[in-house]
């Protein structure tokens, strides 16, 4: 059934050098429409980092990172700047929370819809209906968007004034205004409580499902990895050490010796 | 009680300063030496005084700082509810525009005058309040771009006789070319960088103006530059003046119209993301690049423009016009009036401008007030006189819209 479905991220073969440390060491990873996909792998893996060279924050030293978002072919997208990379339909949220914090949580989501709308300089100062429509579209987008996660009593709050949880919900709802073909989650769990990952797992189903989006996350949280995920790919110092789905990457021994050390598993 | 024993330790410390210079008298010509420790008294008892009101005012500060984070409310002040109300803003907003529009009716040449000066630093603050205030980018070379506008209606009246009005647009046109210009190597730097390369700009444009002598006659400035014609309606010295203070004043209105537009759009919600961070507005999909350069060429807009409505007013500029000490006033005016608050700037720049006009009668102290005013202003108020406050996105009106759709 896998097989089936179109690759929509494909990377091959990335590289990325700090000076002289190798961080990232020829990784591959492929992602396919509507999958859920998880980079698991111990601290300083290069999980971060892996992001950081899709979405252009980076540019990979080797490699290529090639999207195919509509079935259209591939894209190469290495080197291209960050912005120009989510109105191509990456959308990522932060390991560190990085909300825009004295802006409102409604305008929070609004700055998500800016690669989607146009209107210009002039736009703003004479306010024609055109300008004036999209703005109202935006705003009810954005709010649609806080109901879907349950933030909409929030709308009206300050960022800054949310509580941890409600903050990366709302670094999600920022993300998929931008209308993403895929969704990039850096530790989306990290810091909550079992009842809340629980929660965070469903969302996460429920919005791949509405939005007809793929997810790669980075995460910890193994539990939830295990259930959430349909293929994981492992990392461990900058080198991809193993792939497949749950339950062959738990039984990989060199995740497990990754994971809990060579002792154990001669044990 | 600590609070006293330490403002008695400050005065005793004052007194024991200032006994060499305040107390003691040598006269060296009879040798004599006089003593008047009551001046070192009075000394004492100012910085006792003082150091009292400063440690009170500052728990005062601390105490509402910390009131307002445990709460978690934006606080409100006074001024903002008010503003907010539309009950009291129209009637405040309609007597002073009376008050505006009769101000030469009222008030002699002189008056009217320093107040077209002052409107001109409004519209200044203004323009510098988009790139400073707006967008978060650190600009000390503003005034080159005032200059780029006041030089270009001189030499373009000097040598081709262009009138005012055409001056007026194209002044602003040059202006945003400029910024643009400067804009494209200088945003890719941060913070700190990019104000040094900004004072660096706009000293270049001065240094240029100084020493290209045969074009622009260099420091004696250029002189008889030609007053706007107000289609024959202004006659006689006294009319232009007026002319002028009314031209002033449709600019100010028009920019106070467009920045706040500006500030409640799009681009204005970019500028706000792109202020409190860049990575994440980035990675939303904001062309960074882009959207600082359209706030700076905003920004130099507004001053090329103004740059050609004061050398019409003056008729004459030379380059000692457009120092450093400009640029560094027309950003006092905008963080102290309340970086991005449009009534801030407006009233900072107001203050800023006609305060040192005003004290003429104590101008040995002009300077020292000012700097006092600036520390002053900095430490109780470090948002400025007028905390800018943006326009709320109406949510019931939200929940009206998508009610009407869904259930």
């Amino acid at each position: 059934m896998i097989n089936e479905r179109r690759t929509v991220l494909q990377v091959k073969g990335v590289s990325k050098d700090f000076g002289g440390l190798r961080a990232l060491d020829d990784v591959d990873l492929d992602v396919k429409e509507g999958e859920i996909v998880a980079l698991i792998g111990p601290n300083g893996a290069g999980k971060t980092t892996f992001f950081n060279c899709i979405t252009g924050i980076y540019t990979p030293t080797e490699g290529d990172v090639n999207i195919d978002p509509y079935g259209g072919g591939f894209k190469r997208i290495n080197g291209m700047k960050p912005n120009i990379v989510t109105e191509l339909g990456m959308a990522r949220t932060f390991q560190n929370i990085r909300l825009f914090p004295s802006m409102s949580v409604i305008e929070n989501v609004m700055i998500g819809c800016h690669c989607r709308t146009k209107a210009t300089f002039l736009g703003a100062v004479f306010r024609d209906p055109g300008t004036r429509k999209e703005e109202q579209e935006t705003i009810l987008k954005s709010y649609a968007l806080l109901q879907e996660l349950g933030l909409d009593q929030y709308a009206d709050e300050l960022a800054r004034n949310l509580p941890y949880g409600a903050q990366r919900r709302l670094e999600i709802a920022r993300a998929l205004a931008t209308d993403p073909f895929i969704l990039l989650l850096d530790e989306p769990a990290a810091g909550m409580n079992p009842q809340e990952t629980a929660e965070l797992e469903e969302l996460i189903v429920s919005i791949k499902d509405k939005h007809k989006i793929s997810v790669l996350l980075i995460e910890h949280d193994m539990k939830m990895v295990m259930s959430l995920s349909d293929r994981l790919f492992v990392l461990e110092y900058g080198r991809e050490i193993a792939h497949g789905t749950p339950q062959e990457i738990s039984e990989n021994p060199a995740v497990i010796k990754a994971y809990l050390g060579e002792e154990l598993v001669d044990a | 009680m600590e609070g006293l024993k330490k403002s008695v330790l400050a005065s005793l410390w004052f007194m024991f300063l200032t006994l060499p210079i305040m107390g003691v008298f040598v006269n060296t010509i009879d040798k004599s030496v006089t003593w008047h420790l009551d001046r070192v008294l009075y000394v004492g008892a100012a910085a006792f005084v003082l150091s009292y009101l400063w440690r009170f005012m500052l728990e005062r500060k601390e105490r509402g700082m910390k009131a307002e984070e445990q709460s978690a409310v934006e606080k409100v002040t006074l001024l903002n509810k008010l503003l907010a109300n539309p009950k009291f803003f129209w009637p405040a907003v309609i007597a002073v525009a009376g008050f505006a529009i009769a101000f030469p009716k009222l008030f002699s040449m002189y008056q009217v005058n320093v107040m077209t000066s002052a409107l001109i630093y409004v519209v200044l603050g203004l323009g510098l309040n988009i790139v400073v205030g707006l967008a978060g980018l650190l600009d000390l070379g503003f005034v080159a771009f005032y200059a780029v506008g006041a030089y270009s209606y001189a030499l373009m009246n000097m040598y081709w006789g262009i009138s005012f009005w055409v001056a007026l647009p194209l002044g602003a046109l040059l202006g945003a070319l400029c910024g643009i210009l400067l804009g494209f190597p200088v945003l890719r730097l941060r913070g700190d960088y990019l104000a040094i390369v900004t004072l660096g700009f706009g000293e270049i444009i001065r240094l240029v103006l100084e020493n290209w002598a045969e074009f622009t006659h260099g420091p004696s400035g250029i002189s008889n530059i030609a007053r706007p014609e107000f289609f024959g309606l202004a006659k006689g010295f006294m009319a232009q003046i007026n002319f002028m203070y009314y031209l002033m004043l449709v600019l100010v209105v028009f920019t106070i119209f467009v920045v706040n537009r500006l500030k409640n759009s799009r681009i204005g919600r970019a500028w706000q993301a792109l202020r409190e961070d860049e990575i994440a507005c980035q990675a939303m999909g904001i062309d960074k690049m882009k959207t600082k350069l359209m706030a700076f060429s905003l920004g130099a807009t507004w001053a090329g423009m103004v740059g050609v409505v004061f050398a019409a007013k003056t008729t004459f500029i030379n380059p000692a016009s457009f120092t450093f000490l400009e640029s560094a006033i027309i950003l006092s005016i905008v963080v102290l009036g309340g970086m991005g608050s449009i009534l801030g700037v407006i009233l900072g720049a107001l203050v800023l401008i006609l305060l040192p006009e005003y004290m003429r009668d104590f101008s040995e102290y002009r300077m020292l007030i000012f700097g006092a005013t600036m520390v002053l202003v900095m430490v109780f108020r470090p948002q400025g006189l007028v905390r800018d406050v943006r326009k709320k996105i109406d949510i019931s009106a939200v929940k009206k819209a998508l009610g009407g759709v869904h259930d």
